[in-house]
């Protein structure tokens, strides 16, 4: 057997020293929509980011198909928050899609005729071809959205991280979303989301992550997106695991 | 006017010095880290100075390195004080930038003590003196800003990720501090040579200036980067022609009191000035983010606002008739809106040029062409106070100064879809009656 696209062994990540997420264990299985589901400040996008590298793991093993993240980049897509970058930026939808392409063409080459059509063809998967040479100031929130997705589309990944791509978005960018994603798992690939939406989760995926500070439950949807979990996840909040966070962060503050 | 060998090596110098800093210091303002170039120069001075105490004589390519070293010590100082202590970003500039340049002064001093004759050249570190420029000074500049540059254009694409969306170039597996590391090695290199032409107080405004003045042009990265170079060595070039008097050369020096009353203006402050002059043109007149195509634009939203709601405000007043093109007193469709006299007198003129009314002594009646219009505009009003009452559950006394607003940009197709959907509902207003 293959080992899964993500395997998360006892991972804990902190920010300065004081920790956000507890222990992680967590396996997903290849070729499904998997939603990270949890309250405000439960450690959702800092889950993606720590797997992905952008924050330091404090302890821990992650491995995609059995390797750590640094051997299996080419097979990992990522869609960031769309607040974290600067849309004022000069320059034009295709350029922001062609850098989807750069982690393949490597050191100094430049994109080229074959990068271009890769864009144009990741600009129609997302329903906006027209859009091609617009500067990224003149685009709205949900097309915003959908040039990120595009990028992601353009590395052609076996895995996608997407952090709250359906945030702050209009009906036709999440009916858009929402098709990309099933295009995605008839192709295979496996898709984790951030999702903040409860009533959508079950319609959305076929897996879920339920987190809040620790791992509460993971598994298909049906098992998992239960009554019982949604409390443990929403209602009483673990207090103490807060105060054991701020406990070691004053301690590190008094040494 | 033809240039003598000392302005035509000290005009090479500049010019080439304000292309590199202005598209290097481009991707230092994109990457919004703008005031780093500032700190880097100041944090310079007091490697500058120990770099003469300790080697003794004016040395350039020794002082530069100094110079180098204690820039990059500053900036080093700033990480530092961000991830150990609380101390904020801006916070950390300002103070290191003080702090160090305070060291320099001090140090400038101690050297002044020491009188060797040569320390003369060191003050003019502070402001800057393009005058002194010498033709190895030109070779060195010439082959820093042929490594900038060719670094910055091998790198394009790399830069370009790293400067719009840094997480997701390292998610990528790009070497980001590194690279970041690189641009700023290359900034502060641009910044040291930059220094005994321009000053270590000036040198941020060639750094800024161009990169911000084209960001006014362009929407296109591969095109600011190139704009951004031109203005910079355009500014340099003129301002160091300025200084050797090329502007009495060519006004006449007579015209200017008492002759040569620009020539052996300081260089640097004059590159600064000249690149100022550049961003307040475009700031003025660029055609899309210029201050003054925004009011333009404004001004014919408001124009044309005004023209559509005489329109209205006639076609409502010749209800339930309007088909028949009724004439209306000019004073009701003044009572309707809260015009000036002058404003009323001027939106009907217009519309009579424009073919869209008659008007007639006291009275005007909408031509075919005005009519058509008009009941465009009362349609798009009216189908959306139905829509906010009906689909949105919006009071009907609160909905009329809503459907003021965007009568005006309602698109046609959304205009359709009201209507459409509004067709099934009882008392659906449909079309105004023709």
């Amino acid at each position: 057997m293959t080992a899964p696209p993500l395997e998360i062994h006892d991972m804990t990540v902190a920010y300065h020293r004081k920790p956000v997420l507890w222990d992680i264990d967590l396996t997903v299985p290849e070729g499904k929509l998997v939603g990270i589901v949890g309250p405000n400040g439960a450690g959702k996008s800092t889950l993606l980011k720590a797997v992905l590298g952008l924050i330091p793991v404090a302890s821990g093993r992650v491995t995609f198909y059995g390797e750590p993240y640094a051997r299996q980049r080419r097979r990992v897509g990522y869609v960031p928050q769309r607040e974290s970058v600067d849309w004022d930026f000069p320059v034009t939808v295709s350029d922001v899609v062609m850098m989807g392409t750069y982690g393949q063409l490597g050191w100094l080459r430049r994109p080229g005729a074959k990068q271009r059509a890769t864009a144009r063809r990741c600009l129609e998967q997302v329903g906006m071809p027209e859009l091609a040479d617009r500067q990224i100031r003149q685009l709205s929130g949900g097309q915003q959205q959908r040039v990120f997705l595009a990028r992601a589309l353009a590395q052609d990944a076996r895995i996608y991280f997407m952090d709250e791509p359906f945030s702050g978005v209009d009906a036709a960018t999440e009916a858009a979303i929402l098709g990309l994603l099933q295009t995605l798992r008839e192709r295979g690939r496996t898709v984790l989301v951030v999702h903040h939406d409860l009533l959508t989760v079950r319609h959305y995926f076929d897996h879920v992550i339920l987190l809040n500070m620790r791992l509460i439950a993971a598994g298909p949807t049906e098992a998992t997106f239960t009554d019982e979990n949604l409390q443990k996840t929403y209602g009483g909040r673990l207090t103490v695991l807060d105060e054991a966070a701020e406990a070691v962060r004053r301690g590190e503050f008094e040494r | 006017m033809t240039l003598d060998y000392l302005t035509t090596v000290v005009l090479l110098g500049t010019s080439l010095l304000g292309g590199v800093a202005g598209v290097v210091g481009a991707f230092a303002v994109l990457r919004r880290r703008a005031l780093v170039g500032d700190v880097l120069a100041h944090a310079a001075l007091p490697g500058l100075c120990l770099a003469f105490l300790f080697l003794g004589a004016m040395q350039f390519a020794g002082l530069l390195a100094g110079a180098l070293l204690s820039g990059l010590a500053g900036l080093g100082v700033i990480s530092l004080l961000c991830r150990g202590t609380r101390t904020k970003e801006d916070a950390a500039l300002g103070i290191v930038l003080s702090t160090f340049f305070g060291v320099g002064i001090v140090l400038l001093s101690v050297v002044q003590q020491r009188a060797t004759g040569a320390q003369a050249g060191l003050t003019s570190y502070i402001f800057g003196q393009a005058g002194l420029m010498v033709r190895h000074d030109v070779y060195l500049i010439a082959a820093v800003s042929a490594a900038a540059l060719t670094a910055v254009t091998l790198l394009y694409k790399e830069l370009k990720l790293l400067s719009f969306d840094p997480d997701f170039a390292r998610a990528q597996g790009w070497p980001t501090l590194p690279l970041d590391f690189g641009l700023m090695g290359v900034l502060a290199l641009v910044t040291v040579i930059g220094l005994p032409a321009v000053g270590v107080v000036l040198m941020a405004a060639m750094l800024i200036l161009p990169g911000a003045t084209a960001r006014f042009w362009t929407d296109r990265l591969g095109r600011l980067l190139p704009l951004a170079g031109l203005v910079g060595a355009g500014s340099a070039a003129a301002a160091t022609l300025i200084s050797a008097g090329a502007l009495e050369a060519w006004i006449g020096s007579d015209r200017l009191a008492a002759g040569g009353a620009t020539a052996n203006l300081p260089t640097g402050p004059l590159i600064v000035l000249c690149g100022t002059a550049v961003l307040l043109f475009s700031v003025l007149f660029s055609p899309r983010r210029g201050l003054i195509a925004a009011a333009a634009r404004a001004a014919r939203f408001r124009w044309r606002t005004g023209l559509e709601n005489l329109l209205s405000s006639m076609y409502e007043l010749s209800e339930p008739r309007p088909a028949a093109a009724p004439e209306v007193p000019l004073g009701a469709i003044f009572q309707r809106r809260a015009w000036q006299p002058w404003q009323a007198r001027l939106l009907l003129w217009w519309a009579s040029r424009r073919g869209l009314i008659e008007q007639r002594d006291g009275a005007a009646r909408l031509t075919e062409h005005g009519a058509e219009c008009a009941a465009r505009v009362v349609r798009a009003h009216r189908l959306w106070e139905a829509f906010l009452v009906r689909g949105v559950d919006i009071a009907p006394d609160h909905v009329h100064r809503d459907a003021d607003a965007i009568e005006h940009v309602l698109p046609p197709e959304i205009v359709e879809h009201l209507e459409a959907e509004l067709a099934g509902t009882p008392q659906a207003p449909g079309r105004p009656k023709e």
